[in-house]
């Protein structure tokens, strides 16, 4: 297929362009997956490092016990969020220019959860007792606390964890079967398996359907409960900077924002290396970038808001609170999530940008380091001076922590380019949906 | 009464619908339609004298199991561990009823396990009636049906199925064969 085709492509034609993804992959997909598994063991070693010598290895000291692991946490529950709103928002409301991302988007919001998953484990340090969070019947006859928000935390992100593997399951058992049709040997007896014997009967489309259908409608407000349920993490707490009612939309839109930011840095180098110009074209990229724009000023009025609301109170702390933040030890944060949050997006209101791949590629680089940097900025300054002089504090981080939160990334695209490489990463059935169908008689109907 | 399978390969939407329109106005309504991906005008003709899929049921129910699961869970819990919030204990009074002052989180938790279930509940639905998951294919299964091929199995008797193979070749189908 070449990259300027004009003409769409046929239903066949989608079969083979996404079977061509499966094909064994060349030194530069190994070489990248070399840096990248070498980055993971870095992160084992330094966790590894943590569990044997104590929680003192991270950089954690009070005031600041919640620093870069809930941040990164934070961080990685929010690049989730963009998946869903695409592969369930999106398609109750019928926009078709989805169709080419969801499933990449999709696998990257299971991917990001389960990274982020992993941030509560190693915070608490012995993660073998992680099963204590959950309510079962114990001798202490103990029960998890249904008031605390970390609990709700608990269940918000398990339902999210759950619901939206089943969903992503769900839509890929036609594709394997399509592909299973197209294979042979150990490959055709493994996609046998996943895809339940799926033969596109009428039946089995008929409850198929439906059941997609009912999946999008309960995913849907799990796009905006997740990140508010996180967001009463803080919310709920009376430290200066965090209590406010308008955390919980001000973190789902930045989830979002951050998220579409993801997609890219994803979509755009598949779209690359896969020749997949002819299903993710210029107008999805348009799409997605209108997208990061709108979300992204939306937040700069979620920031105008927090500053006038502080300003506002007549509460003298929470004057002091942002005045800390703006001029003191951890201004630079403050002012580079300023910048790369409101300003950077801003050169997207230019068209030629939102359809270049690079500045598209630069600005989403620049939207996550700010994203990273808008949780940092919520979490750090506002422990480090709060009410009392006394435990004001400076948080530094250690290698031991810093080398966790890189190789979470790591951790991620380990899991992505794995799942690129052995599942379809475009949508077979949702694709063919968006060409017109083959009809002969021309003349009649249509 | 033995049944045979005459089954039409079709390469276009508009001739599979033809072929289906035909099939009912003559009486045949025992079919398979097999598609690479749900087509609307197929749905259309195959959906007009069916009920709504029962996948919903499941849903419902499941929604309702979470939601009971989940405020069971957290009153039962808490009263057997009390934590005085709200300066009070959630217990049960005498007489009936339960006292305290910290049921609204627990809509929180009850509003996650109804989505956790019927979640749950949907893909069941899906797999119960759906007939999946399948062990061996059906007879009448062809691989391109996946691809970009659409299918039509008549189950009809033995005696019909010249007549059917005539109506699907003459429909358009561009392969006919019967087992």
């Amino acid at each position: 297929m070449s990259d300027n085709r004009t003409t769409s492509p046929t239903f066949a034609d989608v079969n083979r362009d996404v079977l061509r993804t499966l094909e064994p992959p060349g030194n530069l997909y190994f070489a990248w997956m070399c840096f990248v598994a070498l980055l993971l063991a870095g992160f084992f070693v330094a966790w590894t490092g943590q569990v044997w010598w104590g929680m003192g290895m991270a950089g954690k000291r009070v005031p600041q016990m919640w620093a870069m692991y809930i941040t990164t946490f934070v961080f990685w529950i929010g690049i989730g969020h963009a998946g869903t709103l695409i592969s369930a928002i999106l398609y109750l409301f019928r926009a078709r220019w989805r169709t080419s991302i969801y499933r990449g988007a999709e696998a990257m919001t299971i991917f990001a959860v389960m990274t982020a998953g992993l941030f509560p484990l190693i915070h608490a340090g012995r993660m073998w007792f992680a099963y204590f969070l959950l309510p079962y019947p114990n001798q202490r006859f103990l029960w998890p606390n249904f008031r605390s928000p970390l609990v709700w935390d608990v269940f918000a992100i398990s339902t999210y964890l759950s619901v939206s593997t089943v969903f992503f399951i769900v839509g890929l058992v036609p594709d394997i079967a399509a592909l299973r049709d197209a294979s042979t040997g150990w490959r055709r007896r493994i996609f046998s398996m996943l895809a339940l014997g799926w033969e596109g009967s009428d039946t089995q489309w008929r409850h198929y359907r439906r059941a997609y259908g009912l999946l999008a409608s309960l995913a849907t407000p799990l796009v905006l409960s997740v990140h508010s349920v996180v967001s009463w993490d803080f919310a709920m707490a009376l430290v200066p900077g965090w209590h406010s009612t308008l955390f919980a939309p001000f973190f789902v839109d930045g989830a979002i924002f951050s998220g579409f930011a993801m997609v890219l840095i994803l979509m755009l180098p598949m779209r690359h290396f896969f020749h997949l110009h002819a299903y993710i074209q210029e107008k999805h990229l348009d799409a997605m970038g209108k997208l990061i724009l709108v979300t992204g000023l939306v937040l700069t009025y979620f920031y105008i808001c927090e500053v006038f609301t502080s300003l506002y109170s007549g509460e003298h702390i929470e004057k002091a609170s942002l005045f800390w933040k703006v001029t003191a030890t951890y201004a630079w944060a403050l002012w580079t999530m300023y910048f790369c949050n409101c300003v950077a997006p801003l050169i997207l209101f230019w068209k030629r940008a939102r359809t270049s791949p690079v500045i598209l590629y630069i600005v989403s680089i620049l939207v996550l380091i700010g994203m990273w940097f808008e949780r940092f900025n919520i979490i750090v300054p506002s422990l480090g001076h709060d009410f009392y002089p006394y435990t004001w504090g400076i948080y530094y981080p250690s290698p031991t922590d810093t080398m966790i939160v890189i190789g979470s990334f790591s951790f991620f695209f380990l899991l992505f380019l794995g799942f690129i490489k052995l599942m379809p990463s475009l949508s077979i059935v949702e694709v063919k949906e968006t060409i017109p169908p083959p009809i002969r008689d021309r003349a009649h109907g249509h | 009464m033995a049944t045979e399978t005459v089954l039409g390969v079709f390469a276009h939407v508009d001739t599979t619908v033809r072929a289906l329109e035909e099939l009912r106005a003559r009486g045949y309504h025992d079919l398979t339609v097999y598609t690479p991906l749900p087509v609307h005008e197929i749905e259309e003709v195959l959906e007009r004298d069916r009920p709504v899929s029962r996948v919903r049921l499941f849903t419902l129910i499941g929604g309702l199991t979470g939601i009971a699961s989940a405020f069971i869970l957290t009153i039962w819990s808490s009263m057997v561990w009390g934590l005085v919030t709200g300066g009070k204990y959630m217990q049960p009074v005498s007489g009936g009823g339960i006292s305290g002052s910290s049921l609204p989180p627990f809509f929180i938790i009850a509003f996650e396990m109804m989505v956790l279930f019927a979640g749950f509940g949907t893909v069941i639905g899906m797999v119960v009636l759906g007939r999946l998951p399948r062990l061996r294919p059906s007879a009448s299964y062809d691989a391109r049906f996946t691809n970009d091929r659409f299918g039509v199995a008549v189950h009809c008797a033995p005696e019909r199925t010249a007549s059917v193979q005539e109506l699907l070749r003459g429909s358009g189908a561009e392969e006919v064969k019967s087992r």
